[in-house]
């Protein structure tokens, strides 16, 4: 890191995140204006958006190389009451919480309180689409049987592909013109919805370009009265980029770097996607730049990283919004998700690793930012070399990267329907989640409490929290005579929640189709230009739509515990073991103690324990998989929780397992908290029971204690990521610290700021992430060597 | 018992119904030679190169003063009761049809005599406190639970450590079970004090791809005093498996105060030289595992106070031993 990365590397750090009213104050402005009622839904976003981007703040920092802020400054955070407007206690609860705060200043209070939210109450996106939920969708949703994730953001996990580096947004507009000139207004019934969308993307590439533009007169400008030569140089350079990208095609490595900082900001500006959009397969898509310049000499190795560390910092400085509405322990994160894919293979099934890939390695273990993530694609082919600088960046406990495995990824994507070269070019994204870059709508929906169901499943249909009766009338589990009676309740009342989400989603996809638009986003997303659609209208060539299953470890655990016990050994019977979850096993100590330490627990490659999570899997796959969604996609299944584990854990009562009412669920497909006794390669084996093939991602998550990775240590960690990978493991994520470490971090937060743990799909300061996540993570059983 | 199996944990509580099922792998295996072994420890990565399964033979003929494995010493199967893991419920007194077990202080109390590990208070007991340590199990059986990772050891250049205990003291077994990794083409590696007949040792011949050898002192009276038994015949055979050829790695426990001075190391030193074709040296610093293992079996014996040995000694002696022209690794 030389002076100026380390310089704007620690303004970044330090900067505390704050909201900015200044996106809500335009686009409440635009919508009183008037202006959007006099034209269609697409073209009055576009109209948003371009009036966002034309008077927004243009910010240019100290030394910047690579320029432009989601908000007004870095960490200026913007918010989108569009979809979902912040209340005053909002923010005085993430202005006043103790972890990952933001501040919010009287004057955006003020506003707030005088125009915002008397202009958007009963118009956001949140509240139309509560107001159209059934009944039986409040009450599961109130129980916490799912969460909803559109609710406060709207669709994401798009990731982009190589476009914006061979072509700029004036040849998309020309696409799209061909496209408008091509429209068969006489036998195309939907020739005008088509227009509407492609004049709607036309003025989003105009209002981009328009951006650009501003910031290269503002660099102007500051070069003009600059009095250090160097930086006016540097200002200059900006200024030239600024008018080449992303109006045209970039022709250098910062110009690369540059555009796709442009298209990011676009996304993220026009809507608050789910999650953070991203430039996916970096190493691919800045090779020919870097080599290209590196043999003609206008580019050094030094320079490279330079304008990666400031790309890299760029990501930092952008919080991920607040939510609406919920505390810290639910949204506890300054994470926007953004996974940048190294290695993998290329679109002819190569190897897919450069030199490119190596700068990147090294800029992740430099930087040491929770933003961006950085994911490494391990493919069969990938040189053993590529594994070996992962693991080392791994074993020094920053929790990055994260290790996918291509080979898998390519045949879940063939599953999902996409060809052969998509699903190479394509990756993980936002957190573990597969899909084709630049060509897919990759919709996550939310998390679906696996265990709550089991919950009311043993109470007949009944939340036990309420007393009310929000499932479906499965029956007296006392008068079952067999597990496979158990089970098959069980699974009728997981599928009555799985319709139950799915109608709801039916509905919420169809709001944002036809009343939130992303006409700027549709510019970037293939084939919605071709179809003349809208990406939320299954414009994408892919439309995939995932309902996450979490706790698969708790759940297997529990409903092995009843197999066993109950019926298997006629030990403990029904009777019982309702009554003792009813009293959170209170009086009944000893059951529960048997129930936690003496039934055979999914993460020790123990057949038994192990069946019952291959046959929740394929329960659950069985029910959900390839059935329609609204865009012409199919629903998928994939396993992963980012930090819903605490939350769903907090609504969840005792269960047979004998964990107790409010612990946290396991997650991902990590065994329960310290039920995997038998090492590493048991849990391996255990997590590949399931058929990684015939999901969307699944989110592994092990902890090591640093000594079990010193000296030879390295080597038995690559090892042991190509073995779970040969047996077609998805993912595989490290965190290596140790639980004292942990603990003296939880007594002294300021000591340990800088100390970064993997929560889930991401890296996060551990003083960050809520004591009850702390304690969890302390709880994940330490794999110890023999 | 061999130096290098550290602190094998027991985990009887969590055996599962098909646990000790043989796998299907396993079929061409007759039921055979069965054993009494005290664990099976995966993902082992120190007891030979690799990810590897240590198996854990019960039974020694050592009393090594500082043994971290107390409850390898005796060949049968015996109680034991964790004492962090009690919670006092007295279950397992209710459950003991003999009345093998008894309060006294406030403590449920096993009194052996009375005990024919019989297993109900282990079954009965709800946190995992009272084991049995050591089971009877068939080659067959113990091959099933090594094949479940055969992946890794593919992968690492690992395979199985048969440890113990001293593995040798079950010829039979273990020579069974050696041939049956011959056949899978699992690498082997016997964790052994050498301490055997010539004859076993020569039985397995051409079916242990290494050996790791303890050298636990040099001077036989010394090593009398400190393992029960003098070196004579662990320093012959380990001459005589040399002289063949064999792969040997020979592992040095580090036990301030008892062999760790520097006359003691350097005739270590010398002899390993001497050995025909042995350059590996793992030394093994003291660990304290052993006391809380002795207390579990409710033992008489007063655990030895040893201090483990400072990073700076183990380099010093590692310095010394390397000296000898010798490969030296710490901790194996």
């Amino acid at each position: 890191m030389n002076e100026r990365v380390t310089h704007l590397r620690t303004q970044s750090v330090e900067t505390k995140p704050y909201i900015s009213s200044e996106r809500a104050e335009l686009i409440t402005a635009f919508y009183k204006s008037g202006e959007i009622e006099k034209v269609s839904v697409p073209v009055g976003r576009a109209l948003a958006f371009r009036y966002l981007m034309e008077h927004r703040t243009i910010s240019i920092g100290e030394g910047e190389l690579i320029v432009g802020e989601r908000g007004p400054a870095p960490k200026a955070t913007p918010t989108y009451p569009e979809l979902c407007c912040h209340s005053l206690q909002d923010f005085e609860i993430m202005a006043t919480r103790e972890r990952t705060p933001f501040q919010v200043s009287d004057q955006v209070r003020r506003v707030y309180a005088e125009e915002i939210i008397p202009f958007w109450s009963g118009r956001t996106i949140r509240e139309r689409l509560f107001g159209a939920m059934a009944d039986g969708w409040h009450q599961a949703f109130e129980a916490g049987v799912f969460t909803e994730f559109m609710e406060q953001r709207a669709f994401g996990h798009a990731i982009l592909d190589d476009k914006i580096y061979r072509h700029g947004f004036l040849d998309f507009k020309e696409r799209i013109a061909a496209h408008r000139r091509r429209l068969d207004t006489l036998n195309d019934p939907r020739a005008f919805d088509k227009d509407e969308e492609l004049r709607a993307m036309a003025i989003c590439a105009d209002a981009i370009i328009l951006l650009a533009e501003r910031y290269a007169a503002v660099a102007r400008e500051l070069a003009e009265t600059e009095t250090d030569p160097a930086r006016k140089a540097e200002l200059l350079t900006i200024a030239e980029v600024c008018s080449r990208v992303p109006a045209h095609a970039p022709r250098t490595f910062h110009e690369a770097l540059q555009a796709y900082w442009f298209a990011h900001l676009g996304v993220i500006t026009e809507l608050n996607t789910w999650d953070s959009f991203n430039p996916g397969r970096l190493d691919q898509h800045l090779h020919p730049f870097y080599a290209g310049e590196t043999a003609h000499g206008t580019l050094t190795r030094d320079q490279a990283v330079e304008l990666l560390e400031c790309f890299w910092i760029k990501f930092n400085s952008q919080p991920a919004p607040p939510k609406v509405g919920i505390t810290e322990e639910q949204s506890g994160t300054y994470q926007d998700f953004a996974l940048i894919n190294v290695g993998g293979v290329k679109a002819d099934g190569a190897d897919a690793i450069n030199e490119v890939s190596y700068l990147i390695l090294d800029v992740v273990r430099q930087m040491q930012l929770i933003q961006p993530s950085a994911a490494v694609q391990l493919s069969k082919k990938s040189p053993d070399r590529l594994l070996a600088r992962a693991c080392e960046i791994i074993r020094t406990g920053l929790g990055q990267p994260s290790m996918f495995n291509t080979d898998t990824i390519i045949k879940e994507m063939l599953h999902d329907g996409k060809s052969l070269a998509d699903a190479r070019c394509g990756g993980p994204s936002g957190c573990v989640t597969v899909s084709a870059f630049g060509k897919e709508s990759c919709t996550l929906t939310g998390y679906m409490n696996w265990p709550k169901i089991l919950e009311v499943t043993c109470c007949g249909g009944v939340d036990p929290n309420s007393g009310r009766e929000i499932g479906h009338a499965t029956g007296d589990p006392r008068t079952f005579g067999s597990f496979e009676q158990f089970f098959e309740a069980f699974r009728r009342q997981l599928e009555y929640f799985v319709d139950v989400k799915i109608a709801g989603n039916n509905f919420i996809e169809r709001l944002y189709a036809t009343s939130m638009p992303a006409p700027y986003m549709s510019i970037l997303m293939d084939d919605c230009i071709e179809k003349g659609r809208d990406y939320h209208n299954g414009g994408a060539r892919y439309n995939p739509t995932y309902i996450q299953g979490v706790g698969l470890g708790t759940l297997t655990d529990a409903l092995t515990a009843v197999r066993y016990h109950v019926y298997d050994r006629g030990t403990v019977s029904m009777d019982e073991l309702l009554q003792a979850m009813r009293a959170n096993f209170d009086g009944h100590e000893n059951l529960r103690r048997t129930l936690a330490h003496k039934t055979p627990a999914y993460g020790n490659d123990d057949d038994y324990a192990d069946e019952t999570a291959e046959r929740i899997f394929n329960a659950y796959f069985d029910m959900l998989d390839g059935r329609p969604n609204t865009k012409g996609g199919a629903y998928r299944v994939n396993l992963l929780p980012t930090t819903v584990h605490i939350y769903f854990g907090a609504v969840t009562g005792a269960l047979p397992n004998g964990r107790c009412a409010g612990v946290p669920l396991s997650e991902g497909i990590s065994p329960s908290q310290g039920a995997d006794l038998k090492g590493p390669t048991a849990v391996f084996k255990s997590a590949a029971r399931i058929d990684h093939a015939r999901t969307g991602g699944t989110l592994l998550n092990m902890k090591f204690s640093p000594q079990v990775l010193a000296g030879d240590g390295i080597i038995h960690l690559a090892a042991l990521i190509r073995s779970y990978f040969r047996l077609d493991g998805h993912h595989v994520q490290f965190n290596v610290v140790d639980a004292d470490t942990l603990r003296a971090a939880q007594e002294d937060p300021e000591a340990y700021r800088n100390l970064i743990v993997r929560v889930a799909g991401y890296s996060d300061y551990f003083v960050d992430v809520g004591r009850r996540l702390q304690d969890e993570i302390i709880s994940r059983t330490e794999q110890q060597t023999a | 018992m061999p130096e290098g199996a550290r602190n094998p944990g027991t985990d009887a509580g969590r055996k599962s119904p098909e646990a000790s099922a043989p796998g299907s792998a396993a079929k061409d295996e007759a039921p055979g030679r069965t054993g009494i072994i005290f664990d099976i420890k995966r993902f082992a990565i120190h007891d030979g190169p690799g990810i590897r399964t240590t198996v854990f033979l019960k039974g020694c003929p050592l009393a090594c003063k500082w043994c971290h494995n107390p409850e390898s010493l005796l060949p049968q199967p015996e109680h034991a009761w964790r004492r962090d893991r009690c919670v006092r419920c007295g279950v397992c007194i209710e459950a003991c049809d003999r009345g093998a077990i008894a309060w006294e202080d406030g403590r449920p109390v096993h009194d052996p005599a009375r005990c024919v590990l019989c297993g109900q208070c282990v079954q009965a007991c709800p946190t995992g406190a009272r084991e049995i340590i050591g089971r009877r199990a068939s080659a067959a059986q113990i091959m099933a639970e090594v094949e479940r990772d055969i992946i890794f050891y593919d992968e690492s250049g690992g395979g199985v450590t048969f440890s113990g205990g001293e593995p040798l003291m079950q010829p039979a077994l273990l020579g069974e079970l050696l041939a049956a990794c011959r056949r899978r083409q699992i690498h082997t590696a016997v964790d052994t004090t050498c301490h055997a007949p010539w004859d076993v040792l020569e039985s397995l011949r051409g079916s242990v791809d290494l050996y790791l050898c303890d050298i636990k002192h040099a001077d036989s009276a010394a090593h009398e005093r400190l393992t029960g038994v003098g070196n004579a015949l662990i320093l012959e055979n380990l001459r005589k498996l040399a002289h063949l050829g064999e792969r040997i790695t020979v592992r040095v426990p580090v036990i301030p105060g008892l062999n760790d001075d520097e006359a003691n190391v350097a005739a270590t030193g010398r002899l390993i030289s001497s050995l025909d074709g042995v350059t590996d040296v793992d030394i093994l610093p003291y660990n304290e595992g052993g006391r809380s293992k002795l207390a579990r079996l409710a033992r008489d014996e007063e655990p030895p106070d040893i201090k483990a040995p400072s990073p700076e000694h183990m380099a010093a002696i590692a310095q010394q031993l390397a000296a000898f022209g010798l490969t030296v690794k710490t901790g194996g």
